[in-house]
């Protein structure tokens, strides 16, 4: 690597000659800035934009459907009843916010340990964690069965005298879940306002100027102004690093407090944290390589970016069958019998199918990344992205569903079938995270115009 | 020595410069020949730009400090006020004041509230949003937030010389030289 004055440099940083570069060559300021902003200002809509839009849009509509009769008649419609009362909702409140976890890593995380690589897919990272967070918010309140009461959650001063149950970790998610979203929204927004502060001076149509000029705060690039901007960056980034490890943590207590077979062990933190990451970076390439390819991305969001985050899949994922070792190992080990009849169940009960698929697409079809011929391509990461998604919904799935329907007394066991409903407000979610993305791609700069143009050499104050 | 008198209707003179490097060298030079009241604008961040206007410390990070403490204590004091004082319950024998457990929701207000404080102590530092400014009158300004670096030094310092401070900026080689209109 070289040093010197253009050590910060990661056009530079290339370690060995085969390392595909951060960011591709004959690149300046101007059209950096260009490049990005063009793809929103200038880029006529295509048909496959409007297309992609149209399937989320028709999914919405689904989750529309689904939730107005859920508020008509009630959670009966969905496939939960005692013993199994989680179901659906959790495992996907669950799936989705833990794929928003990947955004608040490279933003925050890979800010604080100055891997400046991050600065091309920061701002669509962050946009994937907000809408993850929205679709994740919506299934606690959709499963409360009367979500119009949804604000007795949060301490006010109400009539009736009573107060939260603070020694509950649902009552802990509540906070850990609206902290998360209110900072990764601000985190969002506050790196977006020099970006605005472009597209106001690029924009032709006086009204596209104006939104802009509004949303960019009348921005002017001062120093001093530069000077606080950054010192906030840094600590919110600071800041946001706990807050993303807590609020899976926090979630997996929802699970780890109580005593249900499979849910009591003190791996759940690390390992939910760990699974978070390993489903969020397979998001990330899932949206990225599109994107890239697309919008013609290439010379910003590189081979390197890909690889890296093939890299962290490898890693975390990794993490994550740690996980799954200890738990078959302690359920043993532990000499409890319960623990016991929960792993065996899950080897070889009514779910069993799910189990070995999940073992089969977060543990052994995820190695083939350690090929450097997988990793660099585009093809393999995209699928093997949606393989991981799937098993982490499986992991979730398994989780919840085994543990419940078959705990400690046989006379009270269960089983649980997923109706139409549940997969009507699954894949409507899906659809509002598709159609929130559409939209974010057209309307903002998907890259950080003002982090990319440090990446340039030309950037660095030189000694004269 | 005479020359024009002070116009009023001036803001202040703006330089337009190629580089990073090009700014903080007149930052430089304009710092020492004594003015002060001037900024640098920039398309990205430049730390050696604000080294060079003499600002060495912005309070964001005590604002942040503050605003933490105050939402960790609220809300620790929250949880112990509704458990202790305004509706005690005994669960399960636990103690009312049960802080092992109020431990997450204290740390989370604590994240909320630093960052809630940092993000509007940021923008109320920089007086932002602010619709209207004096720069926005020139046109080549708008490359700030493209790829040109700007230099100003506003008439409200007291060293400043419509004449003198034109000659002087003229003197650091900048590729344009506008009046700041108010």
């Amino acid at each position: 690597m070289q040093q010197g004055p253009e050590e910060n440099t990661v056009l530079m940083d290339v370690p060995w000659p085969e390392e595909p570069p951060v960011l591709g060559p004959g690149q300046t300021f101007g059209s950096m800035t260009d490049t990005i902003a063009d793809a929103v200002l200038t880029r006529p809509i295509g048909l496959g934009w409007l297309a992609g839009l149209a399937i989320g849009m028709g999914l919405v509509a689904i989750l529309m459907a689904a939730v107005t009769y859920l508020f008509l008649i009630g959670v009966g419609i969905w496939g939960i009843n005692i013993p199994i009362g989680w179901g659906f909702a959790i495992i996907n409140f669950v799936w989705w916010i833990g794929i928003g976890h990947a955004g608040t890593l490279i933003s925050a995380i890979l800010l604080l340990l100055k891997q400046t690589w991050r600065n091309s897919i920061n701002r669509f990272a962050e946009a994937m964690t907000l809408f993850a967070v929205a679709c994740a918010g919506m299934f606690p309140l959709l499963h409360m069965g009367r979500p119009w009461l949804a604000y007795w959650m949060f301490p006010y001063p109400s009539s009736m005298g009573v107060w939260p149950q603070f020694r509950s970790p649902l009552v802990w998610d509540v906070f850990a879940v609206s902290t998360y979203a209110t900072i990764s929204a601000v985190f969002w927004y506050v790196g977006l306002v020099p970006d605005f502060a472009t597209m106001r001076e690029k924009a032709s149509h006086p009204l596209t100027k104006k939104v802009y000029g509004m949303l960019g705060l009348g921005w002017r690039g001062s120093a001093r102004h530069w000077k606080r901007y950054e010192a906030l960056y840094i600590l919110l980034a600071g800041i946001a690093t706990p807050l993303v490890l807590s609020v899976h943590t926090v979630v997996s207590f929802d699970f780890a407090i109580s005593i249900v077979p499979g849910w009591h062990t003190t791996i759940f933190p690390p390992y939910f944290v760990a699974g978070a990451i390993y489903s969020g970076f397979a998001m990330v390439l899932v949206l990225a390589i599109p994107i890239r390819h697309y919008y013609h991305l290439e010379s910003m969001i590189t081979m390197r970016h890909l690889q890296n985050a093939a890299k962290i899949m490898l890693a975390t994922g990794l993490i994550v069958a740690y996980g799954y070792f200890f738990e078959a190992f302690m359920a043993f080990y532990s000499g409890s019998t319960y623990e016991r009849f929960m792993m065996q169940n899950r080897w070889f009960g009514p779910y069993a199918v799910f189990y070995w698929t999940l073992i089969l697409f977060n543990l052994v079809i995820p190695q083939v990344l350690w090929a450097p011929k997988i990793r660099a391509n585009t093809r393999w990461l995209f699928l093997i992205s949606l393989v991981i998604l799937v098993g982490m919904w499986l992991e979730r799935f398994i989780i919840i569903v085994t543990s419940l329907s078959r705990d400690f007394l046989p006379s009270s066991w269960g089983h649980y079938v997923a109706t139409r409903w549940d997969y009507a407000v699954f894949f409507g979610t899906i659809g509002f995270f598709t159609a929130a993305i559409f939209i974010f791609i057209r309307i903002m700069p998907a890259i950080s115009i003002f982090e990319m143009r440090t990446l340039l050499p030309e950037a660095e104050v030189k000694a004269k | 020595m005479s020359h024009a008198p002070l116009s009023p209707a001036i803001y202040g003179i703006l330089a337009e410069f190629d580089s990073p490097t090009d700014l903080v060298y007149a930052t430089k030079a304009a710092y020492a020949a004594g003015y002060r009241k001037m900024d640098a604008y920039s398309p990205f961040p430049i730390e050696e730009a604000s080294e060079a206007l003499g600002f060495h410390k912005s309070r964001v990070p005590l604002i942040v400090l503050l605003g933490g403490l105050l939402g960790g204590l609220s809300g620790f004091g929250l949880q112990y006020w509704i458990n202790v004082i305004s509706y005690p319950l005994n669960i399960g024998g636990k103690p009312y004041n049960s802080w092992p457990a109020f431990i997450v929701p204290t740390f989370e207000m604590t994240i909320l509230f630093a960052g809630l404080a940092g993000v509007f102590g940021m923008f109320a530092l920089n007086g932002l949003p602010m619709p209207y400014h004096p720069l926005f009158n020139v046109d080549r300004f708008s490359a700030v937030t493209r790829d040109k670096f700007f230099l100003c030094v506003e008439a409200a310092d007291p060293k400043f010389d419509v004449v003198d401070t034109q000659r002087f900026m003229e003197s650091l080689k900048p590729l344009s030289i506008s009046e700041v209109p108010h």
